[in-house]
């Protein structure tokens, strides 16, 4: 792992969706087992490029998702590298058992990506916005899910998904992120990344929540509290020991994701805590609700997602930390 | 048998629903514009005069109901609800924004006169399915229809709810599929094509007819023939144009999510309102 942290953070100019494609494009150039399915939303993900360079390895097999999980497990079982996307509710609960029992429990190599995570499925409202889709997956064994924060991250990791063997889960923006980390940036799966120091208390971010994150340590640190803050990119296999160590130096922990605070991020860190140190610890995220219909920063305030509500939780948690109630 | 005048007043509540979907897109500056053109006829036949309705009253039981299942064309059915007097046509203003009764995809929780939640595709048919069935276990005598998209037939729920309303014989459920050639990524044949929609559910031991998806006499004759078959479902296939009526969205490749200039609105609403006024032909 090397980490450049961005000094500016930006509006990428790269669409996320266009360093999706270009990635894909780089492993299928290298690998000739790597295909690429997709449910009728091959040109909202950006793909016509990779349709172009691979027309006898870009299957749209249609608005079919269940079936496109199957195709894939099976394209995999003959010794293909499948890449299938879909809107993430439509990738996720809408097939899960093909995902959990042809492709998981029949140990075969397939990735799964999942687009318009949480209040990002804006103006598509309630039916395609998904604050579950990691819950959901989280539960098949030995699944791996990145949740990859810019365009960097996400070559970066997009990369390294063509050799391990297994079932991938990519929680993807297709618009343009805010950029964190610097070109030449190299991550290693599994493990977190500190993006600020902090002694006071740590927030483990993921996806746009690490934006509003930072913002809310700049803006808490003139009320003198030092965060830490931690980018989580990994939601499964987590990184036990980055979660520990936090807890063990600054005794308090808030997590932030664009997802339900059920299952989710804070669920696994809440996990790991509980049996290791616990601490106090407070979660940012969707409280067990439907999504709705409406631009995304109207949906970050609806939704209790914004670096505000991030703050208001900081300070609740280090104030339980200080009194001792825990 | 329809008569002449009724063609003509369901022509102009056909016009009008364009109109008003057209303007609500244009206010937000983007939306589902191919697709919701495209069932603006069946709405107006069904709204305009075949469906058992009470707007003051959206849930008497005794209604006929329609589920959207291609949900996206949501827009269409809110400017037809609001037509018909289900909620103030100001409403239709706030498609789509904060805390708004009007969200891209059908929600029967939001708007009046919405009968079911859709906008993952395929699971409007087993929803209808089963308000025909319960209808029929609570003794009601009324139609459930269904609009499906072309596109959304490539899900496998739609064929096992096709199995499943012809086994239970549901006589009182009539689809509607439209089918306008294309879907999200391009022309439906290129996909993953449907052959023989028709024959495909009469197969499956449906009534199956084919009409003009856009001639409301074709369509009002198809689902009053429909409303005569016993112990069988119907579906009446809809050939239609997406982004029918719509100067600037019709006959094109990328029609399904559309993002629109002032421009555009003020020509196509000018075109069709000249029509509305009888001063040209449609
Ligand atoms: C289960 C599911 N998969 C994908 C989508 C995204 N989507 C919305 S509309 C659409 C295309 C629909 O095509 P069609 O049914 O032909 O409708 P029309 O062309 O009439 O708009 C797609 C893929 C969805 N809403 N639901």
């Amino acid at each position: 792992m090397r980490v450049i942290i961005a000094k500016e953070r930006v509006r990428e100019k790269t669409e996320m969706r266009s360093a999706y494609c270009s990635s894909l494009i780089r492993l299928a150039q290298k690998d000739d087992r790597v295909v690429v399915l997709d449910a009728d939303l091959m040109k909202s993900m950006g793909m016509v490029p990779f349709m172009e360079a691979f027309p006898d390895r870009a299957f749209d097999v249609g608005i079919q998702e269940a079936n496109m999980m199957g195709v894939a497990a099976g394209l995999s079982a003959a010794g293909m590298i499948p890449y299938a996307h879909s809107f993430a509710p439509f990738a996720t609960r809408r097939c899960f058992d093909q995902v959990f029992l042809s492709c998981g429990y029949a140990r075969l190599n397939v990735r799964i990506a999942g687009s318009d995570p949480g209040v990002t499925a804006a103006y598509n409202g309630g039916t395609h916005m998904p604050f579950e889709d990691m819950g959901i997956l989280r539960n098949v064994p030995d699944i791996t899910i990145l949740e990859p924060v810019d365009s960097v991250m996400l070559s970066n990791l997009v990369e390294q998904t063509l050799e391990p063997y297994g079932v991938f889960y990519i929680r993807l923006l297709r618009k343009n992120a805010v950029k964190i980390y610097e070109e030449g940036s190299k991550f290693q799966i599994g493990r977190a990344v500190q993006l600020r120091e902090g002694s006071d208390v740590t927030i483990f971010a993921t996806g746009i929540m690490v934006s509003e994150a930072l913002k809310a340590a700049e803006a808490l640190s003139a009320e003198g509290i030092s965060a830490r803050v931690v980018n989580i990119f990994t939601l499964k296999p987590i990184d036990r020991e980055m979660i520990e160590k936090c807890a063990e130096e600054t005794g308090a922990i808030v997590t932030a994701e664009n997802h339900s605070i059920i299952n989710g991020l804070g669920s696994a860190v809440a996990e790991v805590l509980a049996e290791t140190l616990p601490v106090p610890m407070e979660r940012v995220g969707v409280k067990d609700l439907f999504g709705e219909v409406g631009p995304v920063d109207y949906l970050m305030k609806r939704f209790e997602l914004t670096s505000e509500d991030i703050a208001a939780k900081v300070r609740r948690v280090v104030e339980r930390k200080s009194s001792g109630r825990d | 048998m329809i008569s002449k005048e009724k063609v003509r007043e369901l022509e102009r509540f056909a016009l009008k629903i364009r109109i008003e979907t057209i303007r609500a897109i244009g206010h937000l500056g983007f939306g589902h514009l191919g697709g919701a053109m495209s069932v603006v006829e069946v709405l107006a036949v069904l709204y305009g005069g075949v469906m058992k309705i009470d707007p003051a009253n959206p849930g008497w039981e005794g209604r006929d109901w329609l589920v959207c299942s291609k949900g996206h064309a949501g827009p269409a059915v809110y400017s037809t609800l609001a037509l018909k007097g289900y909620f103030p046509l100001s409403m239709l203003k706030t498609l789509n924004t904060p805390g708004t009764r009007l969200p891209s995809h059908c929600d029967k929780n939001l708007t009046p006169g919405v009968d079911m939640t859709t906008g993952s595709l395929g699971q409007g048919s087993s929803a209808a399915a089963g308000i025909a069935l319960g209808n029929r276990l609570k003794g009601r005598n009324n139609k459930t229809f269904l609009i499906l998209g072309d596109g959304e037939l490539q899900e496998g729920q739609v064929w096992e709810a096709a199995l499943f309303a012809a086994q239970q014989k549901l006589d009182n459920l009539i689809a509607f599929v439209d089918y306008n050639k294309q879907q999200l990524d391009g022309y439906v044949r290129d996909i993953n094509n449907l052959g023989d929609v028709r024959a495909k559910f009469e197969s499956f031991g449906w009534h199956a007819r084919e009409v003009d998806g856009h001639s409301i006499e074709q369509i009002w004759e198809a689902v009053e023939a429909a409303g005569e078959v016993k112990d069988q479902p119907s579906v009446i296939v809809l050939h239609t144009v997406k982004g029918k009526g719509c100067s600037f969205a019709e006959g094109i490749v990328d029609n399904h999510h559309m993002i629109v200039n002032e421009q555009q609105i003020k020509e196509s609403l000018g075109a069709l309102e000249e029509i509305l006024a009888g001063e040209v032909e449609a």
